[in-house]
């Protein structure tokens, strides 16, 4: 149990500090990087919990997915003026105090929620609880998804969709003028559109593309 | 003392996975330049050892004793972790591969997920390289393969999803028993297919290396790396390669299970079978590098979303639908 704690405790530190490393690095770049880092230690977190396929999901759905994107964007940004200009001008500190006070008020509000918390005595009793290790993770996870909580399921996949094509309705343009190739054109051609054979006479050449 | 005693049993048998993984990736690019260049009509390397096998030992040791040259314009701490990471998640990712039923090092349960999340997470070393080295064509290499690996992931994830639906275990040692009877390449077919084309996308090869596509790009996200890094991109390239090759073979080629199932050739160890299938695999790949010009960047992305993922979620749902219709799904 010792080498289990260690490791768990080892991870713990390496998650918060990523977390705090990902608002103070001056590059956003870093920062994302700091993102994935933390992404990592919480799916390892996750594993040395016994979750290990929420763990997992974590790991493909956020690390391989939405921290791609994240870099995607960020990387469009210049690597010389990476340098994060947010506080060192004087001129655009303006804005310090309403942040500050929009961070106090949510960080009020957090303790507020999490204080205010009422557990469950029963679901929260892990030490006493008696694991049926027969049943994986995966299973039981599924066994509870797609009966009790069904319509949930269904709903958030919906929220998801109706998310998606919004962003595609937001972003798609059709622009007028622009040659691109349709690939259907391009391989339904004959050969009898494409190659002419000709009988040039000499001296008079043929005239072609007219 | 306990402890250190299970720490150096898990070293050893570490150890004892990586060699062989590094020096069947040295061979492996030997064969690739081989099958190559017979496809061709050359010789391909043949000069260093016997046949050219230590070609690969040969250039090993030129890059050792290259240079390494950072760019003073790079952003240095990425620049190295960069090729670092690539070659780690190339050999972790061989922790979870069965050679036989007792012959694996990490039996998890989850063993098919933690594959496709390594993999998953090798695009990260493409793009750190390729923005750390702030140049423009690493940068057009990396922008591309980040948009060709997520692409291509979503229909792998899909397949797999297919194999899954007949196993109903995330194991990889219960998807290969699973295949005792019949071999998912015979059932799936489609979707092996669909796989085999994807992983080519997945790994950079040709006829989808647009990220290092030479007459473009120079070398994509590998035009500023020399000596040794430049080394460890390569071999975590082929690493992978071979990663995806093992994969297939325990999703769809029965992993492990010798072909016929008779008594001479049950004798042969399952690790062997699981290497002969390995090698089948890469010599398609290799000679698909050798006959199939380069896609179009538009026709890659076409093909990626508009062929191959509406493709493999109809087959999700045909297998679905079967098993359930004649109750063969796998309940326990």
């Amino acid at each position: 149990m010792i080498a289990h704690s260690i490791f768990f405790y080892t991870f713990s530190i390496i998650a918060v500090i990523s977390a705090i490393m990902v608002t103070v690095s001056k590059n956003t770049v870093h920062s994302v990087f700091f993102l994935i880092l933390d992404f990592i230690s919480i799916s390892c977190l996750f594993i040395m919990i016994g979750a290990e396929f929420l763990g997992m999901i974590m790991l493909i759905v956020y690390v391989g997915a939405v921290a791609v994107l994240f870099l995607f964007v960020v990387m469009m940004l210049n690597v010389a003026q990476q340098k994060n200009q947010w506080f060192a001008s004087e001129s655009s500190s303006g804005h310090i105090p309403v942040g500050l006070i929009i961070s106090t008020i949510i960080f009020f509000e957090l303790i507020i929620v999490i204080g205010g918390w009422k557990y469950k005595p029963d679901l929260f009793d892990i030490n006493n609880s008696v694991n049926n290790f027969s049943v994986s993770n995966t299973h039981s996870l599924g066994q509870v998804l797609y009966t009790d909580y069904i319509h949930v399921f269904q709903l958030s996949g919906m929220i998801l969709l109706v998310a998606m094509i919004g962003a595609i309705v937001l972003t798609f343009r059709k622009r007028t003028g622009v040659k691109t190739q349709s690939y259907l054109n391009q391989i339904s051609r004959e050969r009898s559109e494409g190659v002419e054979v000709l009988e040039v006479e000499s001296n008079k050449g043929v005239k072609i593309d007219d | 003392m306990e402890y250190l005693n299970i720490v150096l049993q898990e070293v050893y048998r570490i150890v004892f996975l990586l060699i062989p993984v590094l020096v069947s990736v040295a061979l492996i690019v030997w064969l690739d330049r081989r099958v190559w260049a017979f496809v061709q009509k050359r010789q391909g390397p043949n000069v260093v050892g016997p046949f050219g096998l230590l070609q690969s030992l040969a250039d090993a040791l030129k890059y050792i004793f290259k240079e390494i040259i950072i760019p003073s314009s790079s952003n240095k701490v990425i620049f190295i972790l960069a090729p670092i990471v690539t070659m780690t998640l190339a050999l972790i990712s061989w922790a979870v591969i069965p050679f036989s039923a007792t012959q694996v090092l990490a039996d998890i349960n989850v063993g098919i997920l933690y594959l496709f999340a390594v993999s998953s997470l090798g695009v990260y070393g493409i793009i750190m390289g390729g923005w750390a080295s702030n140049s423009k064509y690493p940068f057009l290499g990396a922008i591309r393969s980040a948009a060709q690996m997520v692409s291509y992931e979503v229909s792998i994830g899909v397949i797999i999803i297919n194999v899954l639906l007949c196993v109903g275990s995330l194991n990889l040692n219960d998807i290969v028993i699973a295949q005792q009877n019949l071999w998912f390449i015979i059932p799936l077919f489609p979707m092996f297919v669909i796989f085999f084309i994807s992983a080519l996308a997945e790994t950079n090869r040709p006829p989808f290396d647009l990220p290092e596509a030479e007459a473009e790009l120079v070398a994509g996200y590998q035009t500023e790396y020399s000596g040794m890094m430049y080394a460890m991109f390569w071999l975590g390239e082929y690493a992978n390669i071979l990663l995806m090759c093992a994969m297939g073979s325990v999703l769809f080629l029965g992993g492990w299970l010798s072909p016929i199932n008779i008594y001479p050739f049950t004798l042969v160890p399952g690790a062997i079978w699981l290497i002969l299938k390995i090698l089948l695999l890469f010599i398609l790949f290799a000679l698909v590098k050798a006959i199939v010009p380069r896609y179009r960047y538009d026709q890659l992305m076409r093909l990626g979303w508009k062929v191959f993922l509406p493709l493999s979620l109809t087959w999700v749902v045909l297998t679905a639908s079967y098993l359930f219709y004649f109750n063969l799904l796998p309940v326990n």
